[in-house]
């Protein structure tokens, strides 16, 4: 056993001294991903490491050759040692189960932050970072609508500001992940993903795609630059400072498949850009898919709708048609109520009243005073059981 | 169209890779293909493999076949594996290594497709064909034409999928093809339909042989073999049999769906008109994940068929056993969302899933248990397959660990997609199926051919494997940790490089273990006088398998055994059992034929024909199958008898063999 | 296996006789297993369906396209199919392989006039352009009731196949069994082919 301690500290400190990110991040998010990972490796332990020392213990004290070793061939049934072998695997799983439903409901990538860090409290009224992402073959489209500007593969937040990410892909699917922040979540195309993070340290970080999305994969990385306010600031300022700016017949030329894009900036950025990648309408004449959704839960366009198409001359991969179909069509666009709602309709912004930091226990019941954090709580818990 | 297109479809010079690496190695292919073809022609083996291997619907030489299937595409899908783990150790400061995207993307699909496809399934199916009828006393599968057919099927896919390496490119896009990258859009040319013809092929081999084996558990038992009595490793084989017969349809319209999708334009998975992507990443993993207990299960009763013979002792508790199997079968079907927590379907339905995924460890754990109260009291014997299987207990438990691990939403948000999950299923995969195998061939392989394995060489073998497979994988779950993702080319980062050139050099000591595995074979057929078995029961089994001669006659018994425990050998050997010498009498056999080569040939003309957009080829070779299987059922000359004097004279040498043993 | 009669002596340990397996003996099993499997196939089908029924991407819906009297006379014609194999079987148990032939000739036609209306239907539907590649729904609509009908077309080869096998042989072990499977196929399709009514066309027109 002592052999094995020392082995355990060995490796962590082996993994301490290499650059671990998932283990050291520097956002409250993936840290307490860390402490769930952690807590979870060491209750399966309890179980792991008494079966492995007892199959060598067993294999060597039971060897052939040993001829002092009690043998019985007949010996296959005692319903006090089944009971144990069923029911000890069965209580870690509780433990993890339980373990698991809170920390999936307070870690959900949608759900809203409700602390900076596990010392520092949110404000009771804030406005998270927005950052629009939308993945690319093969790089990265950040939009940041409250400063109406733009960047490929470079990203950069306030340190300690919420950050909420809005994510989409204009082809195929990839994931969008920055492991010092926070977990991974797909970006895919025509549908929206978010994802709530926050650096707590200053500094400058991996991001990349961890979803294989093709020729260019490797190179599809960023740097996400964590500042302090006023860094965070000037990097704004310089941004806007860019000439270049990115309407939809630039973004048009930007989707074309590309490699190892170095960051480039634009200093202003058509608006209703995110929404038209999202719904696949960046060509002038497509109808929106949020158009077509609405149109298709009232029952869709009937048989005049079947002419309302275009054949599709080109997307991303200047697209063939099938070799056996006709060929590829869109729908066209037509005015109708969503884009007048667009037009007309007040630009949101949404201000974000953090919930309690406390676990959530299911609608009907109370919430009791009790946080997952790094002290293991939950593990010597009577605390919080009245509750219960 | 012209002439050359209609003959030819999209079939043109440009499809031979241009590529120095697959050049070379076609030619070494080439040459190793042609000095085969000659050698058999020279010794005219022809007529023998035909008559007697071919077209046998002998369920025993159907399982070695398949193994031999498995062995060969083993190679293959290993050198891919080398080819990745050099890549990744040396592309780093602005190196692009020695693979381009094109190539390595291809390499790693290819990868997991031929190890799950043509290795792990060929092995496990050809382990259940030949075992699972011998253990519960029967003289065939229930279906024997049905079963060569199924093997040549599941051969005419690994065909496929072989020449794709040659003629055009094997898909881009890792091995379950997720749309919308494996689309027509983003991959136009022909990796993707050899991906799914190939598949699609072997597919219909998996699910006739899964029928088959079902029908055969269930109405071939030998008489007083109640279902509470069947071996271990029949219950598993049960249980996966019912896996696939209700998984791999599944796969087959997903496949057929994303075909529609690529041949004909329809928008299943198309991104536009109303088509859903996450559509097929949800079916598929409907069928992936009971596929992966496909592949466990059956490993789970050979170690508990090896365990209890090499501890010279009854199973811990069997029936206990037997519920986890089942409870394993049904909760698989329960849990293929965590292979996609970060799709973003809500804490709710995260969390269901990843608990569900939990309560699989607990039968999975309980089963961990018996084995290890099977040891307990009980006298060890440390040979291979009991090697293997306490390296099993001790690799996969770790493997275990880190599957539960990777079942908690929020780790699996940092973990997703890394190297730690990659590490994580070649934990169970390699630890429990591989490690499983090779245990089961080392404990069968005397019953198959009548001679034991070289020891010696089978140790290499196994510390090669075990030593290998450590260092090959624990710097990758390091990398997992430090956010380092799978399916990467090229790095940054020079820091990763050391992790990469050791899981390299753990490879290169696989390499050694699969290569002294080679050599065992070869050195035990070499010395295979000196490791002869004439008992029949060389480790003193337990179940009926070994009740028979090493190797079987071709009716395995002559006369239908009765069991009348779950050890229904060791249960005959306790109490005296005497060989019956007299009474016997012609036994109903089913004879070989050719229709399964013939069928699974057409298979694979009209799969590469689809491939190429050859439709006139594709047509013919689809109505060819069609009429063929017509034809084939107006042939009544199905069945033979062996004659009384041929059982009788078979029986004699068989009593002189264990006659002599007691001189 | 049932007609066995174990030995009650525990040191029995083979039979003294072969057992009788009579031919086919777990065919029908067999059988029954592999329809289980190819009601999966439709299963996802009837899946995918209930996913994209409704994604019509602004074209054509259920209510617009679906002639629902020309559905019911091909409903009829598949449920007299049924009715009419039904009777092909009650002939072949008095052995009257005329009157077998003669009810397997009437459900071919029957499967015959049902694949006949349903490609009218599919070609109506090509020609006003409600193609496949049009919306997913329409992707999925052709593909669930095509597959049905690829197995109606496979299961009218086959029972052309056993026309010429009963014609040929008479009505041996080896054709009543197959007969047998053929059946279990026919009143499979016809169950499936409920389900794709009601599903598909009825609920549609809601």
């Amino acid at each position: 056993m002592k052999s094995l301690r020392f082995a355990a500290i060995a490796s962590l400190l082996f993994l301490a001294s290499c650059k671990a990110v998932v283990l050291s991040p520097s956002g409250d998010i993936a840290a307490q991903q860390r402490d769930l990972l952690l807590l979870s490796t060491g209750l399966m332990l309890l179980i792991i490491v008494p079966v492995m020392a007892l199959v060598v213990f067993f294999a060597w004290k039971y060897r052939a050759s040993n001829r002092e070793a009690e043998y019985d061939p007949e010996w296959h049934h005692s319903t006090r040692l089944e009971l144990v072998i069923w029911s000890a695997p069965l209580l870690i799983i509780i433990c993890l189960g339980a373990l698991t439903w809170v920390g999936t409901h307070l870690l959900d990538p949608y759900r809203k932050l409700d602390r900076i860090s596990a010392d520092k409290a949110i404000e009771a009224e804030y406005t998270p970072l927005r950052v629009q992402v939308v993945s690319m073959d093969w790089k990265w489209l950040f939009i940041y609508p409250e400063y109406g500007f733009a960047t490929v593969n470079e990203l950069a937040a306030p340190v300690d500001r919420p950050i909420e990410f809005s994510l989409t892909s204009t082809s195929v699917m990839n994931a969008f992940y920055i492991p010092a922040m926070a977990g991974m979540i797909y970006s895919m195309p025509a549908m929206e993903t978010k994802l709530n993070g926050v650096f707590n340290n200053e500094g400058v970080y991996d991001g990349f795609s961890s979803h294989y999305s093709g020729h260019g994969f490797s190179g599809m990385r960023f740097k996400a630059h964590a500042l302090d306010q006023a860094g965070f600031d000037q990097w704004v300022a310089d941004v806007r400072a860019s000439d270049a700016a990115l309407d939809r017949a630039e973004y048009l030329e930007l989707e074309k498949p590309s490699e190892h894009v170095p960051p480039t900036r634009f200093g202003t950025v058509d608006a209703d850009l995110y929404h038209a990648i999202l719904n696949f309408c960046v060509e002038s004449g497509k109808m929106c898919m949020d158009e077509m959704m609405a149109l298709d839960r009232q029952g869709g366009m009937g048989i005049a709708g079947i002419m309302n198409v275009t054949a599709l001359t080109h997307d991303k991969y200047a697209r063939r048609g099938t070799v056996l179909g006709n060929a590829p069509i869109t729908v066209d666009a037509f005015c109708t109520v969503l884009d007048s709602e667009r037009m007309y309709g007040a630009a949101e912004t949404e201000v974000v009243h953090p919930k309690a930091a406390t676990p959530i226990r299911g609608h009907a019941l109370a919430q009791p005073a009790m946080s997952l954090t790094p002290t293991f709580t939950l593990l010597r818990t009577p605390r919080g059981a009245e509750a219960l | 169209m012209t002439l050359t297109e209609f003959i030819f479809g999209r079939l043109d010079w440009n499809a031979i890779p241009y590529d120095p690496i697959v050049q070379l190695t076609f030619v070494a292919v080439a040459l190793g293909g042609i000095a085969l073809v000659g050698a058999l022609t020279y010794f005219k083996l022809w007529g023998y493999l035909w008559n007697e291997w071919f077209t046998s619907v002998d369920h025993k030489k159907i399982g070695i076949m398949y193994m031999i299937l498995g062995l060969v595409m083993l190679l293959r899908g290993f050198a891919d594996a080398i080819m990745m783990r050099v890549q990744q150790a040396i592309a780093f400061n602005g190196s692009e290594g020695y693979l381009n995207a094109h190539h390595y993307d291809q390499i790693f699909t290819a990868h997991g497709v031929i190890m799950i496809f043509f290795v792990a399934m060929p092995w496990v199916t050809g382990l259940m064909n030949y075992v699972v009828p011998l253990q519960i006393g029967a003289r065939d599968v229930s279906f024997p034409f049905l079963n060569n057919f199924s093997f040549w099927m599941t051969a005419g896919g690994a065909i496929i999928t072989m020449i794709s390496l040659f003629i055009g490119e094997y898909g881009q896009t890792g091995w379950l093809a997720f749309p919308p990258l494996s689309g027509i859009g983003a991959s136009p040319y022909v990796g993707v339909d050899y991906y799914i013809w190939g598949l699609q092929v072997a597919g219909v081999g998996t699910t006739l042989s899964g029928i088959n084996l079902l029908v055969t558990i269930i109405k071939m038992r030998a008489p007083g073999m109640t279902m509470m009595k069947m071996p271990i490793f029949t219950w598993t084989s049960l249980c996966t049999n019912v896996l696939i017969v209700a998984s791999f349809p599944v796969l087959t319209v997903v496949l057929v769906l994303l075909s529609l999708d690529r041949y004909v334009g329809t928008n299943f998975f198309t991104n536009d008109l109303g088509g859903n992507p996450m559509m097929y990443v949800n079916l598929i993993w409907i069928w992936g994940h009971p596929e992966v207990y496909i592949l466990i299960l059956p490993l789970f009763g050979v170690f508990s068929e090896v365990v209890s013979t090499f501890t010279g002792k009854r199973l811990f508790g069997y029936t206990s056993m037997v519920y986890a199997t089942v409870v394993i079968t049904v909760l698989s079907y329960l849990v293929w969302l965590h292979h996609f927590f970060t799709m973003g379907s809500g804490a709710s339905v995260n969390s269901f899933f990843g608990i569900t995924t939990m309560i699989i460890s607990i039968p999975t754990g309980a089963k961990i248990f018996n084995w290890l109260f099977t040891m307990y009291k009980g006298r060890i014997r440390f040979e291979l397959p009991m090697m293997w299987t306490v390296a099993f207990m001790l690799t996969f438990t770790v493997g275990g660990m880190t599957g539960v691990l990777l079942a908690v939403p929020p780790a699996d948000f940092v973990l997703h997609n890394s190297l730690f999950l990659i590490a994580h299923f070649h934990n169970v995969i390699i630890g429990g199926v591989v490690f499983g195998l090779f245990a089961a061939i080392n404990f069968w392989w005397p019953k198959a051919f009548g001679f034991k394995l070289d020891p010696f060489w089978g140790k290499v073998s196994f510390w090669g494997w075990v030593v290998g497979f450590w260092v090959a994988f624990t710097p990758l779950y390091v990398l997992g940790l430090m956010g380092v993702t799978r399916r990467l080319r090229t790095f940054d980062d020079p820091s990763l490089q050391i992790w990469f050139q050791i899981a390299a050099v753990g490879a290169g000591i696989i390499a050694i273990g699969i290569g002294a595995f080679l050599i065992q074979i070869a050195v035990s057929i070499w010395k295979r006088d000196q490791l002869r078995d004439f008992t029949g029961d060389p480790w003193g089994g337990r179940t009926l398998e070994w009740a028979t001669s090493s190797p079987p006659p071709d009716y395995n018994f002559a006369f239908t055994p009765v069991a009348h425990d779950v050890d229904a050998w060791h249960d005959m050997k306790a109490r005296n059992y005497q060989r019956p010498t007299a009474g016997f009498a012609e036994i109903h056999m089913p004879r070989g034929t050719g229709a399964g080569v013939i069928l699974s040939a057409l298979a694979v003309i009209c799969g590469f024909a689809l491939v190429w957009y050859i439709w006139w080829l594709a047509a013919l070779s689809f109505i060819g199958i069609v009429g063929y299987a017509i034809y084939h059922t107006f042939d009544n000359d199905r069945d033979y008898y062996i004659p009384v004097d041929e059982v009788i004279e078979t029986e004699r040498k068989r009593e002189a063999q264990l006659a002599s043993l007691k001189a | 296996m049932s007609t066995i009669t174990l030995p009650k002596d525990r040191a029995t340990f083979h039979l003294p006789e072969e057992p009788h397996h009579p031919e086919g003996h777990s065919t029908m099993l067999g059988f029954w297993i592999y329809l289980m499997s190819d009601c999966l196939m439709f299963a996802v089908l009837f899946a995918v369906f209930a996913v994209l029924g409704n994604n019509f991407a602004a074209g054509p819906g259920p209510k617009d396209l679906f002639e629902l009297e020309l559905i019911a006379l091909n409903t009829a014609m598949l449920l007299f199919s049924s009715i009419t194999y039904g009777f092909a079987m009650l002939a072949m148990v008095k052995n009257n392989s005329r009157q077998v032939l003669i009810w397997l000739g009437v459900t071919g036609l029957f499967g015959l006039a049902f694949l006949g209306i349903e490609l009218y239907e599919f070609h109506h539907l090509i020609h006003i352009g409600a193609t496949p590649q049009r919306s997913a729904f329409l992707s999925a609509f052709f593909t669930l009731v095509g597959t049905h009908g690829l197995h109606v077309t496979f299961g009218i080869i086959w029972l052309v196949t056993l026309m010429v096998q009963v014609h040929k042989r008479g009505l041996t072990a080896a054709n009543q069994r197959r007969l047998g499977c053929l059946s279990l196929f026919w009143h499979f399709l016809d169950v499936i082919w409920i389900g794709v009514f009601t599903f598909v066309y009825l609920m549609g027109m809601i």
